[in-house]
């Protein structure tokens, strides 16, 4: 083990907690390498989810029999544990969507349209997800808005010293990644905000990949809207967060209607509820959103801190390991620039074929364009191959990794 | 190798992961495309990986056949190329359009064990050489 804070983090009994992972397959225990995807369910969770299913599902804000009472009193729960770990002022700065693609595009079109004109800037990055590229992209089309980009170092992380030139007094908004989900780069959230306000404008974050692996504090960084998931947080799928810092709340218009949004409708027209149910229309994710809140009880009982500095030391010993190997690429920064994602590529082994020899060993990696089709452009490869680490890996996870590779590269003769 | 003797061979196979080895070795086997040939023009849309495609009409004895080049930056790609080839090489377009290339793919279990990107991109080569075959049918 690398150094004292790995010491004492015991992945192996936090990986005791995942019953995915504790299965046998063909050649081993499978070594799960894509939580930048998707995480996987501690017992808790799954347990949770349980628990509302068996004993007192109900809808959420309408029915006043027990069981909706207590799902509206676990969901407020969930939305104070939520609130209170990424540091926002009270749980009505949490509003409840699907996910992170349309709590992003929530905020593109429930702000931005309406309020962008031409001659109005947009700038985002070329690291960004497709969900935190397209939306911006499509609205600068409707409002006549101009989309700008913040240029990447050689090594793929913010040209800093162009924030002043590229965001200027006509950018309304700068939309940006706090972690990229190829690279790893860890974005300087609080910096990039300071400057988009000197110029007057709103700073969206796509926090889906930083949220869950370093701690985040969205009064101290100052972010006018924060996005994530649930499922890459160890929680459910079909559930994510829009934070809104209070006196941005209801600048936010809905873009989907119905259900327990609306305030009043009449024949004419119709009204909204405040925040944070003016961003929840139909049916919640219920089970979702209150296991949510359990898998965040479980990142905080460990420690997102210490989890965090674990992570950390798988990344620099898996990316030692992996620079061995002859042909080697990893894009990105170096280690002390980037979270736990490493992306790469062998030459002479496509992507597609070498995640395929992997599966073999058990091995779970993804491979392709990642969602991030503008930024493999500026790489010049179509595809990499991408292993992303969660509190459930361990070191002996990177010995099965470098091994599997070892066999990919004999089977496909480059040995 | 015809594309008969070819899935004997395949089905006799244990496992899945010999029969990635098989198509492994089909791709090592599968001549290299001279660099030349390797143009946008010839690349098959709908595939994660490169592959390139060159089908031409060849009249032998009055009778005109389809002659198939192609290649791949995967290796596994490769060995499906090869099985396509065995499956339509040295036929009519005729024949070519008669071939239940589908019923192929789904005997050799490939529709299980190949991910959607590669099944977009094996059928996108189907429909580039079908729609060839189509022209030149009489």
């Amino acid at each position: 083990m690398p150094d004292a804070a790995s010491a004492t983090f015991d992945a192996e009994e936090i990986r005791r907690q995942f019953p995915v992972l504790n299965q046998e397959l063909k050649h081993g225990r499978p070594v799960f390498l894509d939580s930048a995807a998707s995480a996987q369910k501690p017992s808790v969770v799954i347990a949770k989810e349980r628990e509302v299913e068996e004993q007192y599902f109900a809808n959420a804000y309408r029915g006043r029999y027990s069981f909706g009472a207590r799902v509206d009193e676990e969901l407020e729960a969930s939305r104070q544990k939520i609130a209170s770990f990424i540091g926002a002022e009270s749980s009505s700065s949490i509003a409840f969507t699907a996910g992170t693609t349309l709590g992003l595009n929530q905020v593109a079109f429930g702000w931005g349209r309406g309020r962008l004109q031409p001659g109005d800037e947009i700038v985002i990055t070329p690291m960004e997800h497709h969900a935190n590229f397209v939306p911006w992209q499509q609205l600068a089309q409707e409002t006549g808005a101009q989309l700008k980009l913040i240029p990447l170092t050689d090594d793929g992380r913010l040209q800093l010293d162009a924030l002043e030139t590229v965001i200027t007094a006509s950018t309304k908004i700068v939309a940006v990644c706090s972690m990229s989900n190829v690279l790893g780069t860890v974005n300087p959230i609080a910096a990039i905000a300071n400057r988009v306000h000197e110029v007057g404008g709103v700073i969206v974050v796509d926090g889906a990949q930083s949220v869950p692996h370093s701690p985040t504090d969205v009064q101290m960084d100052d972010v006018d809207f924060l996005v994530f998931s649930g499922h890459k947080i160890y929680g459910p799928t079909g559930v994510g967060i829009v934070y809104a810092r209070p006196d941005r709340m209801n600048e936010l218009q809905p873009i989907v209607f119905g259900g327990h949004m609306i305030r009043n409708v009449t024949v004419e027209s119709s009204e909204w509820a405040d925040y944070p149910a003016r961003l929840e229309a139909g049916t919640l994710p219920i089970i979702q959103a209150i296991a949510l809140g359990t898998a965040i009880d479980w990142v905080t009982g460990i420690g997102l801190d210490d989890m965090h500095q674990y992570e950390h030391s798988l990344l620099v010993e898996a990316t030692d390991r992996l620079l061995q190997i002859p042909g080697m690429k990893i894009f990105g920064p170096d280690p002390e620039h980037k979270g736990a994602i490493i992306a790469f590529r062998i030459d002479g082994l496509h992507p597609e074929d070498l995640a395929a020899m992997l599966d073999r060993r058990a091995v779970f990696t993804r491979h392709g364009h990642h969602c991030t089709m503008p930024l493999h452009d500026l790489l010049g490869v179509t595809a990499t191959t991408r292993a992303s680490f969660g509190a459930y890996n361990t070191p002996q996870d990177i010995d099965v990794l470098i091994e599997a590779i070892e066999f990919a590269r004999k089977k496909l003769r480059l040995t | 190798m015809s594309i008969d003797e070819l899935l004997e061979e395949f089905e006799e196979l244990l496992d899945w992961e010999e029969q990635c080895d098989f198509l492994i070795d089909l791709g090592f086997e599968l001549p290299k495309l001279p660099e030349e040939l390797k143009t946008t023009e010839n690349i098959v849309r709908g595939c994660q990986s490169l592959v390139w495609l060159i089908s031409e009409p060849v009249t032998e004895d009055g009778v005109t056949k389809i002659a198939i080049q192609a290649d791949s930056d995967s290796m596994i790609v490769k060995g499906l190329i090869a099985v396509l080839l065995a499956a339509y090489s040295n036929k009519t377009p005729q024949q070519i359009i008669d071939t239940d290339i589908e019923g192929l793919f789904e005997r050799m279990g490939l529709n299980q064990h190949l991910s959607s990107t590669r099944r977009n991109g094996l059928h996108g080569m189907v429909q580039r050489v079908r729609g060839f075959a189509e022209q030149h049918a009489v």
